[in-house]
């Protein structure tokens, strides 16, 4: 009798979440995402895992924004992978076991996180995807031949194997429009609308509707059905998100993602105060970013700054290595036309506050990129916010100019182009690049003001 | 309002058109009241209707159509659509455009666009449809210029039309190609299978991509698109095999484009040896006015003397790419990438010339002359001819299994024989052949059928 309840009480205490997950198999690492996950997760779960993919694609778009060779563009990949989806193949299942299973779980379920956050507009979906598909092809091509055609036969395309006679029939028309010799290749005939790039360019035999593919070709087949497929599933959830029976747990979750979708923010840590005096800042300023030098500017032109200027580029200076001593000393010289009294009245305390030696004494850090982009909004005779989003493109080219990039160089032209696309941290990296060319190519974009400085310092 | 145009023997008709004086004669003559005239007696609105609604019933492929008028004062009305031909028919006459256009089948009607949220309102399909037009090939043909056409320069049309439509059969598998006259210098073909309707504009863009081969030179004339790999793709040696049966008497003969001074330096310029153009130039400077046929076998004479240090592929493949230069179609891909693009409706009245836009039976393409193509004029005049002897009015049979017939009946068709009707015969078996391989697929698809 009491065997039998203990056995019951052992039942009732079981792990439903985690029974129910051994069910759902992946077979292989690479993911179609044909179908939504069902199980709960938690909250935290569901942010982590997001993050984690959000990193992955914003290196993606960053590195493809660049126009990196080949490459360079699986390395960057394969790094950002590596570290935050890493996808283990089905060899390694002997090693790493039922953690295999969890790494594609987090895959899945991060993509279709993402989905729902990067669905609501058409630029965010075109974003999405491209990164995605870039993923998608990297894992594609790396994958293990034998794994590789699993997943393509579990896909279920209209393929249908070129059968010998109809080969040899075809064969030297085929071989024109291969350009090569395909004797011992095997073909596949599928109909001509799945494979518009190489229809277009005549890379392919086409026959009564049918397009006669290699073999070799079938990564750009699967690729372009995989694109197909999340545009439209990407659209179809759009539609659906206004119908969310939501409460407000998810919702700022992903307006936060999909604002973030920016290269990472590694984190950059602030120097320790008293490195830099109130009397070096001058000397300092051609280390600046573009958005400190032009605080900076206004500064000394106007010998005064409205407040959210002010708080941008005080806390700039703190994170440089301003000590709040110091910190008093600059402001109040470059104040020059404010006598002490007014000064101490009105601009003392709030100096104090951001050293977090006043009020709610909390330390505060130098506004990110992403948060200066987001920022509030410029008034008259406002100063903050990124000046690539800010300025209007003819004072930013005469602002270049007083960097050193020349209006008609292809340098100048790049970073147009980068503001024209709203790609700002690229436009300031790419400005990073042409004013210290010994530097060479950045790995990572810019994400921080800070990390404008550090690595023009020299001091990481 | 008649014309003296109507008199004139074909000789004299060509005449006119040869110095570029028809234009003139016609122009006051094809106005508003010949338009309402031809829109209540000949036009075939009923076959229009079913050529485009895929069956005798209106339905949404015909009645979220949407179609452009191009009224007289030359203001342009988009997104007009139709619950039935008769509609269209009345609508035609009161507004007399002097001509219209076809667009996509929308996702609703049309005229509603602006009741619904902006993006449920998309087009779904539309004929993928190509246009070739004579101005694109001015600096290959001598005979005539700008809007003038004649029976030889019609030819590079003919051939053009083969290349295409022996591609879309054979290549892609379409059966439902409709050629159709522009009124002037060009043919238009509209490429009605299910499946071309519902391309997106990815898929035209591939099929574009896939036919063309020339496109224009900013520096005049056109130029061959990203230096053609050899061996040559299938469909450029189908092409080329076609194109070297007809270029001695298509271009050589009938165009003898190289026997001025100005042109035997167009065609030296493509020829791959500096060395071998010198000399073929030298030899021409003696003999002005050699005919364009036997400077075209000089080029293999100056070759076969060894003088020159070219492989026997380089000399071939640059030939080759010269015929492809002078007679490859010269499409406009714009007409054809994108699925919203509108095009004008067969069986329009060109107003510059005063022909109609006849389709073309793909079988006698070879014997098509544009020049007799009727005018809108010869057609009322057989019309006011007739009639005066006409005692009862017959309707016009049904092609397809369709509903009453219409009030119109005193005043459309009757059935008194115009120079239009083998025209109208023809897109009439079009349309049937159309409308059964389209039921057939629907009743292929419908499982409960037995």
């Amino acid at each position: 009798m009491f065997r039998s309840t203990k056995s019951r009480a052992v039942e009732r205490n079981r792990n439903f979440a985690r029974d129910v997950s051994t069910n759902v198999s992946y077979p292989t690492r690479l993911n179609f995402y044909l179908n939504p996950p069902h199980e709960e997760v938690s909250i935290e779960e569901f942010e982590t895992w997001a993050i984690d993919r959000l990193y992955v694609l914003g290196e993606i778009e960053s590195a493809l924004f660049r126009n990196k060779a080949k490459k360079e563009l699986d390395m960057i990949i394969k790094r950002v992978v590596d570290k935050h989806l890493p996808m283990g193949s089905n060899m390694a299942r002997v090693v790493k076991g039922a953690g295999l299973d969890e790494e594609r779980r987090k895959d899945h379920y991060s993509h279709f996180i993402l989905r729902l956050a990067f669905s609501r507009s058409e630029e965010l979906r075109y974003r999405f995807l491209r990164a995605e598909s870039a993923l998608f092809k990297y894992r594609f091509i790396n994958e293990e031949a034998r794994e590789r055609q699993n997943f393509v036969d579990s896909l279920n395309f209209q393929w249908n194997a070129v059968s010998k006679e109809e080969k040899s029939q075809y064969l030297s028309k085929i071989q024109a429009a291969c350009q090569r010799n395909v004797e011992n290749e095997s073909f596949f005939k599928v109909p001509f609308i799945k494979v518009p790039d190489l229809v277009e360019r005549r890379a392919v035999f086409v026959h009564k509707g049918f397009a006669y593919v290699p073999f070799s070709e079938q990564i750009s087949i699967v690729i372009e059905e995989f694109e197909k497929n999340l545009k439209l599933s990407l659209e179809n959830t759009a539609k659906a998100l206004p119908r969310l029976d939501e409460d407000d747990r998810l919702l700022p979750i992903l307006n936060h993602l999909s604002r973030g979708f920016v290269a990472p923010e590694v984190t950059v840590s602030a120097a320790k105060p008293g490195e830099v005096t109130a009397d070096q800042v001058d000397s300092l300023v051609p280390h600046f970013p573009l958005c400190a030098r032009h605080l900076h500017n206004v500064l000394r032109k106007e010998k005064h700054l409205r407040h959210f200027s002010r708080l941008q580029y005080g806390l700039f200076l703190k994170d440089i290595g301003l000590s709040v001593e110091e910190a008093l000393i600059f402001w109040k010289r470059s104040f020059s036309n404010v006598n002490d009294d007014k000064f101490n009245k009105e601009y003392r305390y709030n100096v104090r506050h951001s050293y977090g030696l006043e009020g709610n004494r909390k330390n505060y850090k130098g506004y990110s990129c992403q948060q200066i982009l987001t920022g509030p909004q410029l008034g008259p005779g406002d100063a903050h916010g990124c000046p690539y989003r800010t300025y209007s493109l003819d004072n930013l080219v005469t602002a270049l100019t007083t960097l050193g990039i020349t209006p008609d160089s292809s340098g100048c032209r790049e970073v147009v182009d980068a503001v024209k696309g709203r790609h700002y941290h690229i436009a300031c990296t790419r400005v990073f690049e042409l004013t210290h060319p010994q530097k060479g190519t950045l790995e990572e974009s810019i994400h921080h003001p800070l990390q404008y400085y550090q690595l023009s310092t020299g001091r990481q | 309002m008649t014309v003296a145009v109507e008199d004139l023997e074909d000789k004299d008709l060509d005449e006119l058109i040869a110095n570029g004086s028809l234009d003139a004669v016609k122009q006051e003559s094809v106005d508003p009241e010949t338009m309402i005239q031809y829109y209540r007696h000949l036009f075939p609105w009923r076959l229009l209707f079913q050529w485009l609604n895929h069956g005798p019933v209106p339905q949404k492929d015909f009645t979220n159509r949407e179609f452009a008028f191009t009224l007289p004062n030359d203001a342009y009305l988009r997104y007009l659509s139709f619950q039935s031909w008769e509609e269209l028919k009345k609508e035609a006459i009161g507004m007399c455009p002097s001509r219209f256009e076809i667009g996509p089948v929308y996702s609703m009607n049309p005229r509603d666009r602006k009741t619904l949220r902006k993006a449920s309102f998309h087009p779904l399909q539309k004929e993928l449809v190509f246009d070739i037009d004579m101005t694109d090939y001015d600096d290959v043909r001598t005979c005539c210029s700008k809007t003038n056409i004649c029976e030889k320069c019609w030819s590079f049309i003919t051939v053009a039309v083969q290349i295409i439509d022996v591609a879309l059969r054979e290549d892609f598998g379409f059966n439902h190609i409709l050629w159709v006259y522009s009124g002037r210098r060009g043919i238009h073909a509209w490429i009605c299978d299910e499946t071309a309707r519902s391309m997106d504009d990815r898929s035209r863009k591939m099929i574009a991509g896939y036919l063309q081969v020339v496109a224009g030179n900013p520096q005049g004339g056109v130029r061959i698109l990203n230096n053609l790999k050899r061996p040559l793709h299938p469909h450029l040696s189908r092409s080329l095999d076609i194109l070297k049966a007809v270029f001695a008497k298509v271009v050589l003969e009938d165009q003898d484009p190289w026997v001025s001074q100005e042109g035997l330096e167009s065609l030296l310029k493509l020829l791959p040896s500096e060395p071998l153009a010198s000399a073929l130039r030298k030899k021409w400077e003696v003999d002005p006015g050699r005919a364009s046929i036997k400077k075209w076998s000089d080029i293999d004479a100056a070759i076969a003397s060894g003088n020159f240090d070219l492989s026997p592929n380089v000399i071939a493949h640059a030939k080759q790419d010269i015929v492809l230069t002078y007679l490859y179609p010269r499409l406009d891909v714009e007409v054809s990438k994108h699925l919203n693009h509108l095009l004008k409706s067969p069986f329009c009245v060109h107003p510059g010339t005063g022909r109609v836009c006849v389709p073309i039976d793909i079988d006698g393409m070879n014997s098509f002359n544009p020049l007799h193509v009727p005018t809108v004029h010869t057609l009322l005049n057989q019309l006011d001819q007739q009639s005066a002897t006409q005692s009862n009015i017959v309707q016009d049979p049904p092609s397809a299994p369709s509903s009453v017939e219409d009030s119109n009946a005193a005043s459309s068709t009757a059935s008194v024989s115009t120079d239009l009707d083998p025209y109208t015969a023809y897109f009439r078996s079009f349309s049937n052949n159309l409308f059964k391989s389209t039921t057939h697929n629907k009743r292929k698809a419908d499982p409960l059928d037995f």
